[in-house]
């Protein structure tokens, strides 16, 4: 009996037109697509994308050489030097980030104690040759300065979780 | 224009006869070839809407230079001929695939009295070319001298086999119907409105017709000679620039043939859904013919691109036992059935 219904609802196409109306239906649908360039797709605050370094409001660096980041990266993508400097206080002289080695995993941004080194939630650039995949620490610094007030209000937001 | 009349009427019969032809064929295929290029663009948008994307919208207003940009750029490609491909079968492959399916144009009707050649077999004609078409995709599949190309090309054939066969018995019923080979004459005996059409007393062999029209195509879901997600393109793997574009063009005109075949064979040509019905039949007279065939044949294009974003692609074995296994024997019967209707003239449809 069952081979009998099977066997005419092959000859009658019926799960043929069943498939039909779907795709039919979906048709008429909204469609979900982002015009990329004009539209953007909305970025969390969490978002992992281009690396900062960051300065206290008065100006100074925040970042205290303490190497948390450079020995949590799990892609050693991170180069740190440091020496005191004349007033005694230690800082980086230098501070380079290889793009190339980077997976955005969001470590270093978690191991830093004073919110030095973050991931921003710019994800468009390029380079045009290999050797621009490293940032410096003046690169760092300004991404930093550019996107302070976005990167502020997104540790704000995430302050509660941490 | 007296200066025009003085020198056409200097001119031999003949080479005016010829050069008549010739303004009739390029009115023919000129719209052709903008209707292939506007149908790759259709596809993709339908596609696209079916799968809640929006399709191309970059080139021009809402995408509609899409298919021009497209052009250009295989025209300006470089044709690249494989070291030991057989380079003479190798660009005429394209050529016979392409010329096949424009030249069964001429016996089409577009309209009551417009036909490029009424001919009295051009059912038989229309069958012939439908069939050189595959030599094409054989010979482009052979002269690369590659593996994936070769396989696309032996399953094409096995599968054209199995169908042109059951495409012609399914036209063997049409044309017991009809009473007569000829185009123009298939339509004229479908007169009398919606439900006085073929496709309603030649129901399974119109799906039947339809169905092997979308294989004799080599469109999803019976593209195994393309298969590229099994055999990289198929047959014209080794294709680059203007030859691949030719096969691409050969496909698609061959797409809006089967289109239009069905909507003369099953759905009564340019005749009006609405012939010879109270009210509604003399409301449509106005409306010409020509739009009732673009209307119908619009809507097998469209069909066949929803067959493409529904379905998955037919597994080889499967797509033999349809053909040989279910199409022949249901054809051949009702072909029986037809011939008995047509015989003892049952009303309605063969009175």
């Amino acid at each position: 009996m069952k081979a009998l219904s099977n066997y005419f609802k092959s000859l009658f196409l019926l799960e043929l037109f069943r498939g039909l109306n779907l795709t039919g239906r979906y048709l008429f649908k909204r469609k979900f697509t982002v015009m990329y360039p004009e539209e953007k797709a909305p970025v969390s605050p969490r978002f992992r994308g281009l690396h900062a370094l960051r300065r206290y409001p008065n100006g100074e660096e925040r970042c205290i050489a303490c190497k948390l980041c450079e020995a949590t990266c799990p892609a050693l993508a991170i180069t740190i030097e440091a020496e005191p400097r004349e007033d005694g206080s230690r800082r980086t002289t230098r501070y380079d980030i290889d793009l190339f080695k980077c997976i955005y995993c969001g470590y270093c941004e978690e191991a830093c104690p004073v919110d030095a080194i973050v991931e921003t939630r710019v994800y468009e650039y390029h380079f045009e040759n290999r050797s621009n995949s490293v940032m410096t620490k003046e690169d760092l610094l300004a991404v930093g300065e550019k996107h302070e007030a976005q990167i502020a209000a997104d540790i704000e937001a995430q302050a509660k979780y941490r | 224009m007296e200066l025009f009349n003085s020198l056409w009427g200097s001119l031999p019969s003949e080479l005016q006869y010829l050069i008549w032809t010739l303004i009739k064929i390029i009115v023919i295929v000129g719209p052709m070839m903008i209707a292939v290029a506007y149908y790759t663009y259709f596809e993709r948008k339908i596609i696209g809407y079916m799968h809640v994307r929006i399709g191309p919208n970059r080139v021009g207003p809402k995408g509609w230079l899409q298919p021009i940009a497209d052009a250009l750029k295989l025209m300006f490609k470089e044709i690249v001929i494989p070291t030991n491909a057989n380079k003479l079968l190798f660009l005429m492959a394209p050529a016979i695939t392409l010329g096949p399916a424009l030249a069964a144009w001429a016996v089409f009707p577009f309209d009551e009295k417009l036909v490029l050649a009424d001919i009295n077999a051009g059912l038989l004609y229309i069958l012939a070319l439908t069939s050189v078409g595959v030599y094409g995709v054989i010979i482009a599949g052979w002269a690369s001298n590659s593996k994936y190309a070769f396989l696309g090309a032996m399953r094409s054939a096995a599968q054209i086999v199995a169908y042109e066969i059951a495409m012609g018995f399914a036209l063997v019923g049409v044309l017991v119907a009809a009473g007569s080979l000829n185009l123009g004459e298939i339509i004229k005996a479908q007169e009398g409105g919606f439900f006085s059409w073929f496709w309603l007393p030649l129901m399974p062999l119109f799906v039947i017709y339809v169905i092997s029209g979308v294989a004799e195509t080599n469109r999803a879901p019976f593209d195994v000679a393309e298969g590229e997600s099994e055999i990289v393109a198929g047959f014209h793997v080794e294709y680059s620039g203007m030859t691949f574009a030719v096969f691409f063009l050969a496909e698609y005109a061959n797409m809006i043939l089967i289109s239009a075949l069905c909507a003369v064979m099953f759905m009564g040509g340019w005749l009006s859904p609405f012939q010879g019905w109270p009210v509604l039949g003399p409301l449509f007279d106005w409306v010409p013919g020509f739009f009732w065939l673009v209307l119908k044949t619009g809507f097998f294009m469209f069909l066949i691109v929803w067959l493409r974003a529904t379905f998955p692609r037919y597994r080889y074995d499967q797509i033999m036992r349809l053909g040989w296994k279910v199409f022949i024997p249901i054809t051949i019967v009702w072909i029986a059935v037809v011939g008995l209707a047509v015989v003892y003239q049952v009303p309605w449809w063969f009175d």
